[in-house]
């Protein structure tokens, strides 16, 4: 995938020339509960986005509509220059051109490791077993766990799985990856080898949006952090502004509170 | 005309125990492939799916097997089709079947974490993959046990086939007691022949129920 563009700038492009994602007036509910209050973002080609905010503040509501697990009720979302409020085809493409890993791995517990990173690929994608195969074993090696390609997962750690998880998503070939806490349900010591991961993915130009309370992976790598609370976005900056210079009360509530 | 219970009659019972057999297979293939169909339409995102899926359940729970066949039964008579014990037996057990593994099912698809939908969606599966492999395989290994348990009540049930004249074990035994007059060696016969086929099943059952509880244990 990224080898030739591995060091290339955050404009990496694949043919398509709009945003990797727009976000216009976008509202949901959930019954009464006003979940994303008009919501407006932009996310460049290559751009990496973490988004964080306490609990149930919307942040994962918000991702999980870039790719429709959740449907929105108002508003417009595009994602590579594909308009998901015309629905029909625009999901499924959207679909296949995002990846996502979710805080609890979802990893299929009845396949083996090869087994879940070669599923999509081969009924989705229509590609061979055999080259479904030798893309799957590429990207186990770079997730660093090859030699656990035959195993379930659930002989695997925590950190392991998830980067099953990520390798998986990856062997679909995607434009844009979404983690929505990736971390969370890791034990400490197996975080650093799940975020570390996702650093090299950053580092190859990959369109990242990440909901992570993971401030120091923000840091590093984000061009962007928002912050969420109570279905809306508060604030958005730059790591260094973000942190340092935070204008909003609520964001610094909150970083004084994980912090 | 009365004559006694000997080797032969022992033996005409036995035999009678195939049909019961057939109609049980018969039943049971026909109620797995009904029973699929339900259990989809259950957890259809699709609302009057199921809603009809759930009405169709309620009806079978809720009324006695036996009226079921008569109704099958009659109601064939009634619609111009010429009365047949088989046809009406198989297919009200069919009907029977498809609504009991319909709900059955249903929980054991339902027991799949929502998760496992989700990843397989994020990944671009469709309806048809994501339930092929993904969410089926899941709820067929927890599905195994209660559906073994279901198919000693289902064999059972195929003795009310006797009363619309389904010449099965019951019927058999019956028609034997009428010449013979020894019901209790006849029901008797009658009733260890159920048991031989029923004992393996509920063994089975429960063998598999705790090969379930100990691999969701690790």
């Amino acid at each position: 995938m990224a080898d030739t563009h591995a060091h290339t700038s955050k404009a990496d492009v694949r043919g398509a020339s709009g945003p990797a994602v727009t976000m216009e007036g976008v509202n949901k509910w959930y019954a009464e509960f006003h979940a994303l209050k008009d919501i407006n973002l932009s996310v460049d080609r290559g751009e990496r986005i973490v988004i964080c905010g306490p609990s149930g503040s919307g942040k994962s509501t918000l991702i999980r509509c870039i790719n429709q697990l959740e449907m929105i009720q108002k508003g417009r979302i595009v994602v590579d220059d594909h308009d998901l409020t015309a629905g029909g085809k625009n999901v499924d493409i959207v679909r296949q051109e995002t990846g996502m890993v979710f805080q609890s791995f979802n990893l299929f517990p009845h396949m083996t490791v090869l087994e879940n990173c070669t599923l999509a690929p081969m009924k989705v994608r229509g590609i061979s077993k055999a080259e479904a195969e030798a893309t799957a074993m590429q990207f186990l090696e770079r997730v660093r766990i090859p030699e656990q390609a035959e195993k379930y997962p659930a002989q695997l750690s925590g950190g392991q799985q998830q980067r099953v998880a990520i390798a998986r998503a990856l062997c679909m070939n995607p434009k844009i990856m979404l983690f929505d806490e990736p971390t969370s349900a890791l034990d400490p010591e197996m975080v650093k080898e799940v975020l570390d991961t996702m650093i090299d993915l950053a580092n190859e130009g990959m369109t990242m949006l990440c909901v992570t309370h993971e401030m120091g992976f923000a840091r590093q790598v984000a061009d962007r952090v928002i912050f969420m609370d109570r279905g809306e976005i508060v604030e958005v900056g730059a790591p260094e502004d973000f942190f340092n210079n935070p204008q909003h009360e609520r964001t610094r509530n909150f970083l004084g509170q994980i912090s | 005309m009365i004559r006694p219970f000997g080797w032969n009659e022992f033996l005409i019972i036995v035999m009678a125990a195939q049909w019961t057999i057939a109609l049980s297979a018969i039943a049971f293939a026909g109620g797995g492939i009904g029973g699929l169909l339900i259990a989809l339409a259950r957890v259809s995102e699709v609302r009057p799916l199921r809603l009809a899926a759930l009405g169709f359940i309620r009806v079978f729970q809720g009324t006695p097997l036996l009226m079921q066949l008569f109704l099958v039964f009659f109601g064939m008579n009634i619609f111009g089709l010429a009365i047949n014990p088989w046809i009406a037996a198989t297919m009200a057990l069919t009907l029977h079947a498809s609504a009991f593994l319909g709900e059955i099912w249903r929980g054991c698809i339902e027991a799949v974490p929502s998760g496992q939908r989700e990843a397989a969606t994020a990944l671009g599966l469709k309806y048809y993959n994501r339930m092929r492999y993904i969410v089926l395989p899941q709820a067929a290994r927890i599905a195994v046990a209660p559906t073994v348990g279901f198919l000693v009540q289902l064999v059972k049930g195929t003795s009310l086939a006797a009363i619309i004249g389904f010449t099965e074990l019951t019927r058999q035994g019956q028609i034997i007691n009428n010449a013979t007059f020894s019901p209790f060696m006849v029901f008797g016969t009658v009733a260890a022949i159920y048991f031989i086929l029923c004992w393996p099943l509920s063994l089975l059952a429960r063998r598999m129920e705790l090969k379930f509880s100990r691999a969701t244990q690790r």
